[in-house]
């Protein structure tokens, strides 16, 4: 690991501050499950390390006026055991269940998943799945907004996440194709009927998190496994690599999106 | 350089660490704690599986900075008065090693599991060690030991 100048700061505001001044050598970590791994392969070189774990208020969850408001800090094993999670949105619970290994899941943050935006990360199907709004120290963005390709979001430079906020939907389900080695997505779909129709969103399988329309239409007609039989996912744009190729990543998309209504009930 | 204070198995310790210092090089090379191993060094194999406030964690994942004030258990402080913990009885009972490089983060990772499921099924024993590669025993033993581990504990009160 190279060197940097780590701090951390006491306060949201002077988190902010101290990666606005640190400019484009700043990186902020929390849990650290995916920074710091890349930090000891010198595949990334901050001049300085800003550290949310201090910032106490940023964790917690809180269930009220049909929401689930995570708080950026809470590690994916808050989420997982959250009765309260379990209850409003047990599919939300399943999939921070799913995420890596137990170690990995009681650091991992929910706010530096998102802001990572890996392809293969679970959180994003659930953010976009669940049409979950993304809370910033200066604005509020909608999940359909926050993922805007490979490793990059709306995020600007110097905006912090503070809290992911889901609305309680009437059903929702997460099913996962997980690489047997590492435990990330090598495709996973949550599908979820809530107040403003239904949202089917594909992770793992493309450069960033997507939605499929065409499920989404056959599912706001007949919410049943079998409304997604025969609807396929182009793979053309589809990510390839030595775990699957876009062909079966495509297969697997109908797959876990069958699973996920199953689940769902 | 950070100073960085924190209990490590009861005892309080200071050390003074660089911000890239990982915990796991605090414990082995400052504190000559070497019950922790470094296995793969990729976040994948647990066998520097540590406890942090009550936590199992990755310590080679981890920045030591990020432990200050915290209270860490390693395998180290288990045996009371020289007497194996039930958990670490049990995997000498049950043949749960051969080498011997991940037991320290076997044993930290199950006594983890055992916090939140007294009694683990085998099922739920092997789906909680998603986190911690063995190379030489297949694992059959492994589960078997943390399954023996926790009844033992059961019986004991702990």
């Amino acid at each position: 690991m190279y060197e940097f100048n780590y701090q951390r700061p006491k306060s949201l505001a002077d988190a902010a501050k101290a990666l606005k001044s640190a400019g484009d050598g700043g990186k902020l970590v929390a849990g650290g499950q995916t920074l710091i791994p890349t930090l000891k392969q010198r595949l990334a070189q901050p001049s300085d390390l800003i550290d949310l774990g201090g910032l106490k208020d940023l964790a917690g969850i809180k269930v009220e006026g049909g929401k689930v408001t995570i708080g950026a800090l809470t590690t994916h094993a808050e989420v997982a055991h959250s009765a309260a999670v379990q209850k409003a949105i047990p599919a939300l619970a399943a999939l921070a269940e799913g995420i890596g290994d137990p170690q990995v899941r009681n650091r991992g943050t929910i706010g530096g998943s998102v802001a990572n935006a890996d392809p293969a990360a679970d959180y994003p199907a659930g953010v976009v799945g669940l049409g979950a709004t993304v809370h910033t120290n200066e604005r509020t963005i909608a999940a359909d907004q926050f993922f805007t390709g490979l490793f990059t979001t709306a995020l600007k430079p110097g905006e912090i996440v503070t809290a992911v906020s889901f609305p309680v939907p009437q059903k929702a389900g997460y099913a996962k194709f997980p690489n047997p080695a590492s435990r990330y997505c090598v495709v996973a779909v949550m599908a979820a009927k809530t107040a403003d129709g239904v949202r089917v969103a594909v992770t793992g399988a493309g450069p960033s998190v997507f939605r499929v329309k065409e499920m989404e239409a056959a599912l706001g007609k007949n919410w049943a496994p079998a409304a997604v039989d025969g609807i396929k996912v182009a793979p053309a744009n589809l990510n390839q690599d030595i775990h699957a190729s876009a062909e079966y990543r495509a297969h697997l998309v109908g797959v876990m999106a069958r699973r996920a209504i199953e689940a769902a009930g | 350089m950070p100073q960085v204070s924190m209990t490590v198995n009861g005892k309080a310790v200071s050390a003074t660490v660089e911000g890239r210092t990982l915990l796991v090089q605090l414990l082995r090379e400052q504190l000559g704690l070497t019950g922790t191993h470094v296995g793969c060094d990729t976040s994948q194999c647990g066998a520097c599986v540590v406890h942090v406030d009550g936590k199992s964690v990755k310590s080679c994942t981890m920045l030591a900075v990020q432990a200050n004030g915290a209270a860490v258990a390693t395998i180290e402080g288990l045996a009371t008065n020289g007497k194996l913990h039930p958990m670490q009885e049990a995997f000498r009972d049950n043949h749960g090693l051969q080498c011997g490089f991940c037991t320290p983060g076997m044993v930290m990772s199950a006594l983890d599991l055992v916090k939140h499921n007294a009694n683990p099924s085998e099922t739920q024993v092997r789906e909680w060690l998603e986190g911690n590669l063995c190379r030489c025993t297949g694992y059959h033993n492994i589960v078997k030991s943390i399954q023996a581990g926790a009844a033992a504990m059961r019986g004991a009160g702990r």
